[in-house]
């Protein structure tokens, strides 16, 4: 799962502007700094780094963990009412593996600076994002498949740059994430193939209309349009991000189109067609608008979303004091 | 910064032997409240899939590391001391396989 809301930054967070004023000794560090991107170099944790530098990966790696952390409930939503026990440990596995990207990436994000209950609290007061695409509901069964296949293959897409991020320790976590994110995409289409080959005109139906539902939200987790999308240019600039928006887009749904075919289902875009000039595919345009309202916090589920992290973290509340409490009388027995 | 940070469960660098014969390698870091919580978070973690066969886990807190900004003072002097290379010694072509 990847989060897009990096690039609201503008719209979202006001904080994104760089000091106009520098030191000497900052602009020479600065210099260094840039020179070493340019070269190709792995920044460190405890290496030199611009302040906006820092902020930028500070609020992406977070929100990526929290997408990775929400992005457990929709799915988690299903894990009871699996048809099969396979599928239901197939689920299981894969909710795991998000929750296990998810601290990945945390513990990705406090080699910067900032703790684990800060980044919390960020999620839980709202005032950081998550990718839009899990203010969803998940309908049906057939759900699960599409999310792994649309949802999980765009993410796929977006999470390969970002193992070459010039930021070693997200780098490194993304590493990790790509190399165990392709079975969350295969076993998605692997289901869909199964009800689209071997199941009634109703569970084949039930296929369409999930990919129905989800096609449109997985195009735009790309995030806006380049045009649209003022902080690309820096992240570039750094290292962070390596293709853009509407190249990664445009990447996506060339690769889906043909898997769809095989599948035999309809992408719900009346203008989806091949340009043989540009040897990619045209699609419909994309309404914006729905997506910022989702990112605003109006989506179908975004209340719930958030209420269900926040009563996870209140109710365990008492697990981690207890447990802390535990540990701390240890020495004193052993002083004892 | 507020109480509720102190109580944070402390943070925890894990090395993991991927199989016997190699070396245990730092694969991350987690949060937990005492060693034995260190490890099998860890298991659960960094070894879904059968990555270890080991686990190491130490306090973060009790790292010792080399400043980044002294790098080039600190490792330099091993720069001008290519004789400890064995490339360095030009020798007959029948021993140089030695």
């Amino acid at each position: 799962m990847y989060t897009q809301a990096m690039d609201t930054m503008g719209k979202d967070a006001g904080d994104g502007k760089q000091k106009a004023v520098r030191s000497a000794d900052e602009l020479r560090l600065e210099e260094r700094f840039d020179a070493r991107i340019d070269a190709g170099d792995f920044i460190e944790a405890k290496d030199w780094m611009p302040e906006h530098y820092r902020k930028t990966l500070v609020r992406q790696i977070s929100q990526h963990a929290h997408s990775e952390i929400v992005g457990m409930l929709p799915e988690g939503n299903w894990i009871s009412r699996a048809p099969t026990l396979k599928r239901k440990a197939i689920l299981l596995a894969k909710v795991q593996d998000e929750g296990g990207h998810g601290l990945y990436l945390y513990a990705a994000a406090e080699t910067l600076g900032t703790s684990r209950d800060q980044m919390f609290d960020a999620l839980h007061t709202g005032k950081a994002k998550y990718s839009s695409i899990f203010n969803y509901p998940t309908l049906s069964w057939a759900d699960m498949g599409t999310i792994g296949w649309l949802v999980d293959g765009a993410a796929i897409m977006n999470q390969v740059p970002i193992c070459r991020c010039s930021y070693a320790p997200y780098a490194r976590a993304m590493i990790r994430i790509c190399r165990e994110e392709s079975f969350h995409q295969r076993q998605g289409y692997e289901s869909l193939l199964t009800m689209m080959t071997h199941g009634t005109e109703a569970q084949k139906a039930m296929v369409q209309d999930a990919v129905n539902r989800w096609w449109w939200p997985s195009i735009m987790m790309f995030g806006p349009p380049d045009d649209q999308s003022p902080n690309s240019a820096q992240s570039m600039r750094w290292g962070i991000k390596r293709f853009s928006n509407d190249e990664l887009r445009q990447k996506f749904i060339d690769a889906t189109v043909e898997q769809a075919a095989i599948l035999g289902v309809t992408l719900p875009d009346p203008d989806l067609k091949w340009n043989e000039e540009r040897q990619s595919h045209d699609f419909g345009v994309i309404d914006w608008s729905e997506f910022w309202r989702v990112i605003a916090g109006d989506g179908p589920c975004n209340r719930e979303r958030l209420q269900a992290r926040v009563d996870a973290w209140d109710d365990g509340a008492w697990v981690r004091e207890a447990a802390m409490a535990h540990a701390n009388k240890q020495p004193m027995k052993e002083a004892a | 910064m507020s109480t509720e940070v102190k109580q944070e469960w402390p943070l925890w660098e894990v090395f993991v032997r991927s199989k016997a014969g190699l070396d245990h390698k730092h694969c991350g870091s987690l949060h937990a409240a005492d060693p034995k919580m260190a490890i099998q978070m860890a298991r659960d973690v960094y070894t879904r899939r059968q990555e270890g066969s080991s686990i190491w886990v130490v306090r973060s807190d009790q790292i010792v590391a080399s400043d980044p900004g002294d790098k080039d003072m600190f490792f330099d002097p091993a720069e001008d001391k290519v004789y400890r290379h064995p490339t360095f010694y030009a020798l007959p072509k029948s021993v140089d396989h030695m």
